[in-house]
């Protein structure tokens, strides 16, 4: 039996993503855990989280995980998961400008503010509900129709360096980068656990997906 | 712009079953809240709120085990109102699996709490749920006062002013309920929607009085909300989730079909 490990570092509540991962797989052992050992025990890694950059950053340090979480992005496929994905840029403008783990070059941004959609309408951040996901090619879309709906809740987006590095693209108004992909690392900004039919369907791909793109 | 325009059925839980009070006349039972989560799930429903209305605090826990069963099956996201008073109650509905709370008159009665709760939480699952009833008569411009107890207790305070407060504290969305709509069927309070929408900078989601299909659009394209929330049309299957989304695209609305 396969085993996922859900990265528990006191950044939200991973409920969902626990329980979601189990209904989208049930022969797959989900656990969620919070210590070195079983993170590098399971044979995939799932990074949530949601919150400020600077907690989440702080959390890791204080949990001893930002090391781990390099080593399993060297060995074994790992999906970050909203903060856990922009957590894996270089760095965040949130907080006045937070460190992150530098996995994926690149940087993390705010949505400006007070633009306006085609109907000139002021687009309301957070960007938050269903929003269209353009995919790149990659074996995590797989069963999964181009330009499904998925579910965003976020102020700050990732902007990965090397445009290679882009798996998806959402727009609001303009494209940003929703997904990215390097090597065995995926990760999202929006929901699966919240996407329903097809986030469930991104995150079985996920628990089958050997790492190779 | 690709951001759908969400549909929100919205289910009254009274000690652990779906009601609706039709103009506070006869509450009608329309369900277990279980099996009714799961069918708007299946239509289509773009996040789902729970209002518990369970009067006495010793039935609480039922609302927590709701959310516990609908939480584990049904992916979408799940909020939860009625009765949020402290932070504890905030931690124990998202840990049953709630993604968002409603927090009402706690805000009104201590705005700080919506601060403490956006700091400890996170404004995303912070939802200031606002009921605004009318204060001015005819000839005078528009204005809308805070209402507290189901409508019945007036606050004096501005329905603007108090939104836009309310997203400086941390909320972020605003649930806006008219209080002079709720339960009419007659349609959403149009003006104060577009007021609300216009002067804050977070998602609003519109409530009280959608009766139909055409209501649920103009929420959207008058009202400008960002999301409608119903409970009566849906709760009877006068319409399901998925024929007010086709009515909705076919006025040229963004929205996530199945």
């Amino acid at each position: 039996m396969s085993s996922v490990a859900v990265i528990d570092y006191g950044m939200g509540n991973l409920h969902s993503i626990a329980k979601a991962l189990q209904h989208a797989s049930p022969e797959v052992d989900v656990r969620v855990v919070s210590d070195k050992q079983s993170i590098l025990a399971a044979d995939r890694v799932v990074f949530p989280g949601v919150g400020a950059i600077r907690d989440c950053m702080h959390a890791l340090q204080a949990a001893e995980l930002t090391e781990v979480i390099a080593q399993v992005a060297q060995s074994k496929p790992l999906l970050g998961v909203c903060l856990g994905m922009q957590a894996l840029l270089s760095n965040s403008e949130e907080n006045g400008g937070i460190d992150c783990l530098n996995l994926i070059p690149g940087q993390v941004i705010h949505f400006e503010k007070d633009r306006l959609d085609k109907q000139g309408q002021r687009l309301k951040i957070p960007h938050m509900g269903w929003n269209k996901v353009q995919q790149h090619r990659h074996p995590l879309w797989q069963n999964i129709a181009q330009e499904s709906h998925f579910y965003f809740v976020h102020s700050y987006f990732a902007q990965p360096d090397e445009s290679s590095a882009i798996a998806a693209t959402s727009d609001y108004p303009e494209a940003f980068t929703c997904a990215i992909a390097k090597d065995n690392v995926f990760a999202v900004q929006f929901h699966p656990e919240k996407s329903q039919t097809v986030g469930l369907q991104l995150l079985k791909n996920f628990l089958h997906w050997d790492g190779q793109c | 712009m690709s951001l759908a325009k969400r549909i929100i059925p919205c289910l009254d839980v009274d000690n652990g079953r779906v009601v609706k009070g039709v103009k506070f006349v006869d509450i009608r039972d329309a369900g277990d809240p279980v099996e009714v989560a799961r069918r708007y799930d299946r239509e289509g429903a773009d996040e789902i709120t729970f209002l518990d209305i369970t009067a006495t605090h010793d039935n609480r826990d039922t609302i927590v085990h709701v959310v516990e069963q609908v939480a584990s099956e049904v992916f979408i996201p799940l909020t939860v109102g009625g009765g949020i008073r402290k932070l504890e109650d905030i931690r124990c509905m998202l840990n049953a699996g709630a993604d968002k709370v409603g927090i009402n008159s706690a805000a009104v009665f201590n705005p700080e709490f919506v601060k403490q709760a956006a700091e400890k939480f996170g404004s995303q699952c912070i939802v200031v749920a606002i009921d605004a009833k009318k204060v001015s008569v005819a000839g005078e411009p528009d204005r809308w006062e805070i209402f507290t107890h189901g409508g019945r207790k007036e606050t004096g305070i501005d329905a603007i002013d108090w939104a836009k407060k309310m997203v400086d504290y941390g909320a972020g969305e605003i649930l806006l309920t008219s209080m002079d709509r709720d339960g009419t069927k007659i349609g959403f309070d149009l003006e104060l929607t577009r007021a609300i929408s216009e002067a804050v900078s977070v998602p609003v989601i519109a409530s009280g009085g959608v009766g139909n299909l055409a209501h649920l659009a103009a929420g959207v394209k008058e009202g400008k909300a960002d999301a409608v929330l119903a409970a009566s049309i849906f709760h009877f299957a006068e319409y399901s989730v998925q024929e007010a989304k086709e009515y909705m695209q076919n006025e040229g609305i963004e929205v996530r079909l199945t």
